[in-house]
């Protein structure tokens, strides 16, 4: 009996056990973003000196968050980083930009990565600028994401869109893909009469933000919402959530088109439409999305990079439909190390070589112009 | 069930002597129903506290709007209109598919399949239920749902004239796809719940009923399903509660729309839960956040009110059966 008893007591106990192990488990997933200062790399810390011209400090972590349309791009950075500064561990939660620079204003993170600047008007700047001890917050423009318009029409494997068109296919006034307006732009290509099923991303996005500021700059007044993260309500089509949703709505609909980072449309093998920026049809590559990024005002002042990209465009071979997400960091004010181990990190983003490793998994990377700026900027980081 | 028949070890002799062990062990069972409870208060309590500030800012009607724009903390208008109509239609209908076959599959395992195959087939539905529902949703959205269109296009086509089945701009993922994965979701809460119902069925009752000359089916009629109902109906409840909440599946499967609202189950729409999961990583002030968590408080006391009613059902019937 006393046995019984005992195996009765220790199956209680080795419940309460494993519950409380997966709550560990649970809950370190989201606590990830540390102080960056505990110091999680089990090799030696000693080889700092390893890479010359790089000053990693002592090595650690560093904690990151933002955007998930960068996440790919910086995923990739951090792995190539890995053999600049082997001492340091760069960790990016791709939980959305507004999450990220919520994070980051909280100083859960060290930098965050966003799909639009900071913005004045909802104290963004403000409190990114308390977080940094009363030093401001810049935005680096870091990774170019084209946004695609994939569609999904077995034999048609060239369609060129306007602004104009692309508006109105994504109200909704343009229901069948054999309308005049289509074919105008199509010539000797033949389209079938099936309807358009559009697909827009539930979430809110980043994607979706920019997609509706081209379609409201160049569709010469046929969009008339503002342009905002969450798709407006005279659009058209069904939601589906993020970009493997859109993506997946796409590829399973005969006669779905979505807006979807680049990336996406690739590696779902989906219709690339070329645009018209009024100076003939782009096809969707690395050099025309640069060029377009070439066109953009700087919006910020200094080291402040932020950009206001041009979506009207008619630079003959610029690709206008582009996002260009942001890492946002203080110009000043982290601790010493991390600072080192931030700019070690940024500055190897920015550099040539790993942006132009970029285009093979459906990012363009950054104008050369823009490029020299952001690793001054980088330089200045104190 | 089984119900061990071994005495209760030895109970009076070790009264007065192990009562140390025995205490502890109340007091663990008092506290451990302790904290549910308080669990659920503070949970309500969070609900309401984050959701009040926002609830009194909104300005358009809270129950009958459909509009959510929440944007703008100086002027917030949402409603919860067509989270409620989606959330409750989809469970219904899930319901509507997954009840039928939880009682044919129970009555199969306990009245028709041989013990040998009855066994194995039990813990396979069992094993249903430890399917991650993510699992489910990408299934769902990548699978399931080339072979569910056109089905969809056929129903579209030949009952469109009614308003539930009218054509909408919603192509891929309608309420329709939604409820059948839900219905596969709650199908072995169900399932074994009635199950375990209808083996208590007190052998007497069948057997007066064979006696009498009753088939095998008028037996499981007038003995089996009286007898199970109540069971059967708070495990229809207990699935109708997980198909309410269930919040993973449905956000990767059902298309959110825009514009023009439709009645239709091949249309698509939010949930309380996937609204709540689509919009969780922009919450970016606590006015916004404050709409959402709105919702989840409605959903709450829905699952609340659902509980509730499957309880009052339960002790009705109770007083014929037995």
């Amino acid at each position: 009996m006393k046995v019984r008893q005992f195996a009765r007591l220790a199956s209680v106990a080795g419940v309460v056990l494993v519950s409380s192990l997966t709550l560990a488990a649970c809950g370190s997933d989201n606590n990830t973003a540390g102080s960056g200062t505990s110091a999680a790399s089990t090799a030696g810390q000693t080889s700092a000196a390893a890479a010359p011209a790089v000053d990693c400090g002592t090595g650690g972590k560093i904690n990151a968050e933002g955007s998930s349309a960068q996440k790919n791009a910086i995923e990739q950075a951090i792995a190539s980083f890995a053999t600049v500064c082997p001492d340091i561990t760069v960790n990016y939660n791709p939980t959305g930009s507004g999450a990220g620079i919520t994070q980051f204003t909280a100083a859960q993170v060290d930098f965050a990565g966003s799909d639009s600047a900071l913005n004045a008007d909802k104290g963004e700047v403000a409190s990114a600028a308390t977080r940094c001890a009363a030093n401001p917050a810049w935005n680096l423009p870091m990774v170019t994401g084209p946004i695609a318009v994939a569609y999904n029409l077995a034999g048609v494997d060239k369609l060129v869109l306007n602004g104009d068109v692309t508006a109105k296919i994504f109200r909704g006034d343009i229901k069948a893909w054999n309308d005049p307006a289509i074919a105008v732009l199509n010539a000797g290509v033949t389209l079938p009469s099936d309807a358009i099923h559009v697909f827009f991303r539930s979430d809110e996005s980043g994607t979706t933000d920019n997609f509706t500021k081209y379609l409201k700059a160049a569709s010469n007044g046929v969009w008339t919402d503002a342009h905002a993260k969450a798709w407006p309500k005279s659009g058209a089509g069904e939601g589906r959530e993020k970009s493997a949703g859109v993506a997946e709505g796409v590829k399973t609909t005969p006669g779905g088109i979505t807006y979807v980072e680049w990336s996406y449309a690739k590696d779902n093998k989906l219709g690339v439409a070329q645009i018209d920026n009024g100076s003939g049809a782009v096809e969707l590559t690395a050099d025309s999305v640069a060029k377009a990024v070439a066109t953009a005002k700087r919006a910020g002042q200094g080291n402040d990079l932020s950009l206001t990209l041009d979506y009207a465009t008619k630079v003959p071979g610029a690709y206008p439909v582009v996002l260009v997400t942001y890492e946002i960091v203080c110009s000043k004010g982290l601790d010493a190390n991390l600072t080192k181990g931030v700019k070690a990190f940024l500055a190897h983003f920015a550099s040539a070589d790993v942006q132009k490793g970029l285009v093979g998994i459906g990012y363009a990377p950054l104008p050369t112009g823009v490029q020299a700026d952001v690793v001054k900027a980088i330089a200045a980081i104190a | 069930m089984v119900t061990t028949t071994s005495p209760p070890p030895d109970v009076a002799l070790t009264g007065g002597r192990r009562r140390g062990p025995d205490r502890i062990f109340r007091g663990f069972a008092v506290s451990a129903s302790g904290i549910v409870v308080a669990l659920v208060v503070l949970v309500g309590a969070f609900l309401v506290t984050k959701a009040s500030p926002s609830l009194a800012a909104d300005t358009a009607s809270f129950l009958s709007s459909r509009e959510w724009s929440v944007a703008d903390p100086t002027n917030l208008r949402f409603g919860i209109a067509q989270l409620l109509w989606v959330t409750v239609i989809s469970s219904i209908l899930a319901m509507a598919f997954a009840v039928p076959v939880a009682i044919g599959v129970a009555l199969y395992l306990t009245h028709y399949a041989p013990a040998r195959v009855a066994k194995p087939f039990a813990y396979l539905v069992d094993l249903l239920a430890a399917v991650p529902s993510i699992v489910f949703g990408l299934w769902g959205a990548r699978v399931l749902m080339a072979y569910v269109q056109p089905l969809q296009d056929f129903l579209k086509s030949v009952f469109g004239w009614i308003p539930l089945f009218a054509p909408t701009s919603v192509q891929a993922g309608t309420i329709f796809l939604a409820s059948i994965v839900l219905a596969i979701m709650i199908l072995p809460i169900i399932t074994a719940l009635s199950r375990e119902v209808f083996k208590q069925t007190p052998n007497e009752h069948k057997e007066a009923a064979l006696a009498l000359g009753a088939t095998r089916w008028e037996m499981i009629r007038i003995a089996v399903l009286p007898f199970g109902r109540p069971g059967v109906i708070s495990a229809a409840m207990l699935g109708l509660g997980r198909a309410l909440g269930e919040t993973i599946a449905v956000t990767i499967i059902l298309s959110t729309t825009s514009g023009a609202f439709s009645w239709s189950l091949f249309f698509g729409g939010e949930t309380f839960a996937s609204k709540i999961a689509n919009a969780a990583s922009e919450f970016d002030t606590p006015s916004t956040t404050g709409a959402y968590i709105a919702a989840g408080l409605v959903l709450f006391i829905l699952t609340f009110a659902v509980n509730a009613i499957a309880r009052i059902i339960i002790e009705r019937r109770k007083a014929f059966t037995e």
